[in-house]
């Protein structure tokens, strides 16, 4: 990270507590406490009304694939589809993004220009400014369509890999173009990540490489990456966390059917964050309950791969 | 530390006593830029007498074209550790490259077909009375929409995301500190449905189920505004001057005065970056708004507490997903609006945080 270490909190003034000095400092410790409290809440009322329909469910909610919670009586409802196609999209993504993103950080720290390295970086910046909406509406307008020539392609020279085997869907909307625009939306949160601490790499570090007569690749791969792995793992968790929770671009891209298919050229499986999104406005009965009970899983997947990017992040930091 | 060492460079046989050319196996400094541009033009020339000419096929095949050749002339020449450097930094052009493709191509399908229905008829007409095939309508009710959910996202998250700032750089020590600033990141990574979800939850408890308007949307927003807000805002403090602080503090002014008075007014620029850096991520959310303000929200609503509130981006999504030409051609003019709007935010916030930034020395 960049930031500069803090500057500890200075000691109060001496003298008698002052009235104005105690309200403003209830009010900041209040709203910090407030953003504990936010989290806390969402992870309770999103149990609270989760629990009728789990308790009311009559399949196994983690291993069912159906989903036929819109009745009054007996719904019965799964989320091993779900949470099987929501883990394999953001994986493939983030095999797309890990090695290009890793590539621009390297780019913009040591082979641009020095003028153009924060312009460049403003650019790929930019891509993470663009709304998921607009993803969206550029994967099926413009990328799927793209695609199909590629996806035929691919079934007739690598079919033999089963994830490629044909038919190719006609349409382009699979899981694959829809991890293609995921993976565009973690670029910049990996390349943020890696560019940070590529830049903190010690300078001794590169100089004594160089001076050894290593090329400019050597140097990086003995002083630059050893250094900065902590920091592209975390980013890469990063990463993954936004992938697994991005609702939008798959909600529009993909053609969904609730399998556990590892064919990726074929229009099939589903994300978590998509089926809620796609299926909320008809829910009804036990529906929305059981909705909150896939975003449920869903928060608890992100939360756990979110703190363990911190955590990685933070042990790095120390080690340095 | 990599235990493995790179091999020394190979002595010549002339070492020693002997004068050594140093100029002897290397390529000429222009060779890069002579090589691609030669590249470049023959490749072109090719495809052009088979008459098969697409920029992307020119620009893959100019690069493969460019990797080969330069790869295996430096590994004659140069040797295998200059070759590999040489195709690592191919490589590495060419990551940034891929990166800008996206970029350039949603950029320009948005702003080709946005073109097509973007003009003051659509940004000034709602859809109320229009049929959604009707070769009419406009996207008026949605951009209202949008300014009110998001402005009033901003006013609950700005004061609640500053005074966070505050507290943890001016009061928070220790254990408190770190646990705060902990579960700020870990709200960062929320995703956006489960804000949404959050949201439909409480309203089901608060108001009973199908309660669907603008305040629920703004809440939502509010809970992934909060973080980015904290992040950056405390990123700001921190680059105040302690010696201001001390200064205040000498002439006898109390600790709310000093924050007051002197911390936030010097740290003002940067917050505001911030502040419009965090709108320009809200606005364009979409899931949360889809399940708290609704879908079907045809006609302006002002009110952010009664009824459905269309929005730019689930106008979008609802145009798409009723699928005909006249819905596409209004989804792209939208995402044109909204695309505009979002990068009108960050490039002012970016002005405004390169004119005003703090002088740190």
């Amino acid at each position: 990270m960049t930031t500069t270490d803090a500057p500890e909190a200075a000691p109060p003034p001496r003298g008698k507590r002052r009235i104005g000095d105690v309200a403003f400092a209830g009010l900041a410790q209040g709203s910090g406490l407030l953003i504990l409290l936010i989290l806390a809440g969402v992870a309770a009322f999103l149990i609270i009304q989760a629990w009728p329909s789990l308790s009311a469910n009559t399949a196994n909610f983690l291993t069912t694939r159906e989903w036929a919670p819109n009745v009054r009586e007996d719904p019965a409802f799964g989320v091993a589809a779900l949470a099987f196609g929501t883990v394999l999209a953001a994986a493939i993504a983030l095999l797309m993004a890990l090695p290009v993103a890793i590539g621009i950080a390297l780019f913009i720290v040591f082979y641009a220009p020095r003028r153009l390295a924060s312009l460049l970086g403003y650019l790929v910046d930019l891509l993470a400014a663009i709304p998921s909406v607009v993803y969206g509406l550029w994967g099926i307008g413009f990328l799927a369509p793209q695609l199909v020539p590629v996806f035929d392609a691919m079934t007739r020279y690598l079919g033999w890999i089963p994830l490629f085997a044909g038919p190719a869907s006609t349409s382009g909307r699979t899981i694959l173009t829809a991890s293609v625009a995921l993976a565009v939306m973690v670029l910049p949160i990996i390349t943020a990540m890696s560019r940070d601490v590529f830049q903190q790499t010690p300078q001794g570090h590169r100089e004594a490489a160089l001076a050894m007569g290593a090329t400019r690749w050597e140097m990086i791969r003995l002083a630059v990456l050893p250094f900065g792995k902590s920091g592209v793992i975390g980013g890469a968790m990063l990463g993954l966390g936004r992938a697994l929770g991005e609702t939008m671009a798959v909600a529009m891209i993909l053609s969904p059917s609730l399998v556990i298919s590892w064919n990726l050229l074929q229009s099939g499986n589903q994300t978590i964050a998509a089926h809620i999104a796609l299926q909320y406005p008809e829910a009804t009965g036990y529906g929305v309950s059981a909705l909150i009970a896939a975003g449920l899983v869903l928060f608890a997947i992100t939360l756990v791969v979110n703190m363990g990017a911190r955590y990685v992040v933070a042990r790095g930091n120390k080690e340095s | 530390m990599n235990t493995t060492t790179t091999q020394p460079p190979t002595p010549g046989p002339e070492t020693g006593t002997e004068r050594v050319d140093l100029r002897r196996g290397s390529l000429p400094r222009h060779f890069p830029g002579v090589l691609l541009a030669s590249c470049a033009a023959v490749v072109a020339g090719i495809l052009l007498l088979f008459g098969t000419f697409g920029f992307l096929l020119w620009g893959l095949l100019t690069a493969a074209a460019y990797v080969v050749i330069s790869v295996t002339a430096s590994a004659r020449v140069e040797g295998s550790r200059k070759a590999k450097d040489r195709l690592v930094t191919s490589l590495v052009y060419g990551c940034f490259l891929l990166a800008m493709l996206p970029l350039v191509s949603v950029l320009w399908t948005v702003l080709v077909n946005g073109l097509a229905r973007f003009d003051g008829y659509f940004l000034t007409v709602s859809m109320n009375g229009v049929l959604p095939s009707m070769d009419a309508g406009g996207a008026y009710h949605a951009i209202v929409g949008t300014l009110m959910i998001t402005g009033m996202a901003t006013l609950i998250s700005v004061p609640i995301g500053v005074m966070a700032a505050v507290y943890l750089v001016e009061y928070a020590q220790g254990r408190m500190k770190r646990i705060i600033m902990f579960f700020v990141d870990v709200m960062t990574g929320i995703p956006s449905i489960v804000a949404g979800l959050f949201v439909v939850a409480l309203w089901m408890m608060l108001f009973g189920p199908g309660r669907t308007n603008g305040a629920a949307g703004a809440i939502s927003l509010t809970v992934l505004m909060i973080p980015v807000v904290v992040r950056s805002s405390e990123e700001m403090l921190r680059l105040v001057p302690q010696d201001l602080r001390e200064a205040s503090y000498a002439l006898g002014v109390p600790k709310w005065r000093t924050i007051t008075k002197v911390v936030l007014p010097t740290s003002a620029a940067g917050l505001t970056t911030g502040i419009m850096l965090a709108i320009a991520r809200v606005i364009g959310e979409t899931a949360p708004l889809i399940l708290t303000a609704g879908t079907s929200a045809i006609s302006i609503n002002w009110n952010l507490f009664d009824g459905q509130m269309m929005n730019l981006p689930v106008f979008i999504y609802s145009q798409v997903r009723m699928g005909g030409a006249i819905n596409y051609e209004r989804a792209w003019a939208a995402a044109l609006t909204l695309i505009l709007v979002v990068m009108l935010l960050f490039f002012l916030a970016r002005m405004l945080g390169r004119l005003f930034a703090p002088k740190v020395r």
